[in-house]
């Protein structure tokens, strides 16, 4: 009886373990579930199957691959890889029904969304434009091309 | 010799309480300050692109400076034998510590991005002696409080003296190397000498030594515990001699800064034309900050009267204030002879003027930050004199062991005699 | 000194989790064909083959003109800081971030007025790298003085060690920002050279393009170690100097006429 009773908190988490592995699976489906929503209809990101990876694969070592490449960029000047921020910006952002871009870390975009969800802080746009802006350096005495200037300028101004 | 008995502070809850209370409101406002800072980001302070570093970093680089200064009544007695000093090493190193703490409070908040602490903590670059500050700053606070293990701890006697000269030559380390973040800055006038970091040294002695002084009267003043004629009088000379030093330096600094064509002008404009600045080194450094107090310390109706030792004290802290004021800001708002021999114009910075300061004027969310760091660093000391022993029970002169001698080590005692003692003690 | 970044990325980190994700990824994956978005090839790291540096010909600098300090401004999106509405004007103008100043010089003794841009002067041996603490502000190898806005803590030391006053503090947040230029609260910047226009191998930068647009060519870009450079022929040409030569700093940017 004794060793019965002894044995009852072993079994109870073995039982909760399980309970929790099953839980994270099916929160896992759930969160897969959502994912379409994360990739924001009308962005350029929503006619692609997958992102530069897999899905999978960027669900998980998104960050890892934007931290490399920001040191390759930033200290070697290597730019315009298939991992830059900027190329993440161009394709996930979305627009409003008349064309304006939504910059990826408001409410409900494609970068905020899913880290509210996660509940972690993205430090990346306290510096970094949410949306495409000025386009890639090109020599125009110093003109920003890509989008019109005015569209995108704050009321801050 | 008779043994020195520590005990806990035991004044009465409601001012124990009350004091705390009170310093508890100023770190309040403080970490408010330091909120608001980071939210707003810097314009909300006096700083700009030409002075950069203001009031946060006075009060943080005067906290630094004296709580290495602070540690130094602990090595009178451990480095240099001086028994009367005995039972005041752990109140020194206890203050060393919490001043130390406070002051790098201070400069952390006020960083851009204080949220990166952990960059800091985790890229160094080897060149920067702001990177070797980092080590030095957290190497002496787990140095000292290995120092107060080995004062206090029968365990640690054996190592008190190893452990005390190591603490002596790293707080002179630290403090050579704060004066060099700006004795190294090559571009700037008024920094770019190695004279600095002797000074920095003779002003941490002050400084440390004053704060120390008012620390002890006021907690036993508070609870009633005798102070030694004998002992003050030490206390006060050497507070004496350590600000008169500073006085020689700062007049050595400026006489050899001046005779040089080159920075005649910064010279003359720090000492009769820098307005405020001039007042401050003057009255407040110079007057204030000096002769007041020397004159205090030394007038016969004066020195003897713990009362009159505590202004000369406060003096020399305000006095302090003012002096890295002016050689922090002051250096910071006269302009860079980017150009010798000619006039700016037009620029945008410092415009028309051949002589001439960049504004900085403080705002309140900067002063509070710095009282912020200085209430921590009482809040620190008086919660640690409360809760663990670190007051000796009595200073009176005839308690106070001789030179040489360490009425911890158990001298002539068989080890297990001593031990009864203490348990008995 | 700098912490350089791994080369490899973990892939086993977290297995368990990665389990979990292959199974959802399962679930998703079926009736998505795979496709990979594009992007362009990398290209090669910065070498020290080049050294990019300026030539400012003051006798053609012209006073009153801004058109320099202009196109910098709206290159890296300098246009778009703006004044909280709380601040005093004349705080401000010592707050915002400037990357180039156009200075007006009177030579005390002569009275000869002397213009000029003055920026970042990219030196050889920068003192803002060497005070540094935590390795953000470096040099690349072709000897931009560059600031790793990432690894910036905001103490501004760099600041009390240039000689030239010629770096910026950001004090309020930022909104805005041009993609190729990121800019935010809390760090310090300057002049750059164009950085994104050197790695997308333009042949100027925006001050240069300006004063040449405008009819004046005063700043002369180019690299300084191509004996056949513009930069290289005109410094040989025409006598110049550094800025504050004592300091033996050998710098990029290099001044005629003054």
């Amino acid at each position: 009886m004794a060793r019965v009773l002894m044995s009852i908190p072993a079994w109870g988490c073995l039982g909760l373990t399980l309970l929790g592995l099953c839980w994270t699976l099916t929160a896992q489906d759930a969160l897969a579930g959502d994912a379409p929503r994360f990739v924001q209809p009308g962005s350029r990101a929503a006619a692609l199957g997958a992102c530069v990876e897999s899905t999978a694969f960027m669900r998980r070592n998104h960050m890892e691959l934007i931290k490399h490449q920001r040191d390759a960029t930033v200290h070697q000047g290597i730019r315009g890889t298939r991992y830059s921020l900027a190329g993440c910006i161009d394709c996930h952002v979305s627009h409003t029904p008349d064309g304006q871009p939504v910059a990826v870390n408001e409410k409900q975009q494609f970068c905020s969304a899913c880290h509210a969800f996660a509940a972690v802080k993205v430090d990346c746009f306290d510096c970094h434009s949410g949306v495409p802006r000025g386009g890639p350096a090109r020599s125009s005495g110093g003109q920003g091309g890509g989008v019109p200037e005015g569209d995108l300028r704050g009321s801050g101004q | 010799m008779k043994r020195i008995v520590y005990r806990e502070w035991r004044i009465p809850p409601t001012r124990y309480w009350g004091i705390l209370g009170l310093l508890a409101v100023v770190i309040g406002l403080g970490g408010l300050a330091a909120l608001y800072l980071e939210h707003q980001g810097h314009w909300v302070t006096g700083m700009n692109n030409f002075v950069v570093w203001g009031v946060p970093h006075v009060f943080a680089v005067f906290l630094i400076i004296a709580a290495s200064g602070a540690v130094n009544v602990a090595s009178i007695a451990t480095v240099f034998g001086k028994g009367s000093y005995q039972p005041l090493g752990r109140l020194s190193g206890l203050l060393a510590v919490a001043l130390l703490i406070g002051g790098l409070l201070i400069l952390v908040l006020d960083l851009g991005r204080p949220d990166r602490l952990l960059v800091a903590l985790t890229h160094y670059n080897l060149r920067s002696i702001f990177a070797w500050n980092i080590y030095l700053y957290t190497g002496f606070i787990a140095l000292v409080i290995a120092y107060l293990w080995s004062m206090a701890d029968r365990m640690g006697l054996a190592f008190k003296r190893p452990i005390g000269l190591v603490a002596f030559g790293w707080r002179i380390a630290l403090t050579t190397a704060t004066g060099s973040i700006f004795g190294f800055l090559v571009a700037r006038q008024a920094f770019d000498t190695a004279f600095l970091a002797p000074m920095f040294i003779i002003m941490s002695l002050a400084y440390g030594l004053a704060i120390f002084i008012l620390v002890l009267l006021f907690s036993f003043d508070q609870e009633g515990r005798p102070v030694g004629e004998q002992l003050l009088r030490r206390l006060k000379n050497l507070l004496g001699v350590f600000v008169a030093a500073v006085l020689y330096f700062t007049l050595v600094y400026y006489l050899t800064k001046g005779y040089g064509a080159k920075n005649t002008d910064l010279v003359g404009w720090l000492l009769f034309g820098g307005g405020s600045y001039s007042v401050l080194l003057w009255i407040g450094w110079v007057l204030a900050g000096t002769l007041v107090p020397l004159g205090i310390l030394w007038y016969p109706s004066t020195r003897r009267d713990c009362r009159w030792i505590a202004a000369a004290c406060a003096l020399v802290i305000l006095g302090g204030l003012a002096a890295l004021y002016v050689i922090l800001v002051g250096s910071q708002v006269y302009p860079l002879p980017i150009f010798p021999g000619h006039t700016i114009l037009d620029s945008g910075f410092l415009d028309g003027v051949k002589v001439g300061a960049a504004s900085y004027r403080p705002t309140l969310p900067e002063l509070l930050l710095g009282l912020g760091g200085v209430a921590v660093a009482l809040l620190l000391t008086a919660v640690g004199v409360r809760v663990l022993q670190f007051l000796p029970e009595s200073l009176a002169d005839a308690d106070l062991p001789g030179d040489g001698q360490d009425p911890d080590a158990p001298a002539g005692a068989s080890k297990a005699s001593y031990i009864s003692e203490i348990s008995a003690g | 000194m700098m912490k350089h970044p791994d080369e490899t990325i973990d892939h086993g980190r977290r297995a368990w989790f990665g389990l979990a994700a292959g199974v959802t990824a399962a679930v998703a994956a079926p009736g998505v064909i795979l496709q990979i978005a594009s992007a362009d090839p990398d290209p090669a790291p910065v070498t020290a083959a080049a050294r990019w540096g300026l030539l400012i010909d003051t006798n053609k600098c012209a006073a009153g003109c801004r058109d320099c300090v202009d196109a910098c401004d709206r290159e890296n999106g300098l246009d778009r800081q703006s004044k909280p509405p709380s601040q005093s004007p004349a705080a401000w103008t010592d707050q915002k971030a400037v990357w180039v100043r156009k200075v007006k010089l009177a030579d005390d003794l002569t009275g000869r007025v002397t213009n000029l841009p003055l920026m970042c002067q990219h030196c050889e041996h920068p003192p803002c790298v060497d005070v540094c603490p935590t390795g953000a502000s470096f040099k690349r190898a072709d000897g931009i003085v560059v600031v790793d806005r990432h690894i910036c803590i905001g103490c501004r030391y760099c600041m009390m060690a240039c000689p030239y006053q010629a770096r910026s503090f950001v004090h309020e947040p930022m909104h805005d920002q041009l993609t190729q230029v990121p800019r935010g609260k809390g760090c310090v910047e300057s002049c750059n050279l164009c950085v994104s226009r050197r790695d997308h191998g333009l042949a100027s930068t925006a001050c240069a393009d300006a004063c040449a647009a405008a009819g004046k060519g005063a700043i002369v870009f180019g690299d300084l170690k191509d004996p056949a450079s513009p930069i290289s022929l005109a410094l040989r040409a025409m006598p110049s100097r550094q800025l504050r030569e004592d300091l033996a700093l050998n710098t990029g940017v290099r001044y005629a006429g003054v």
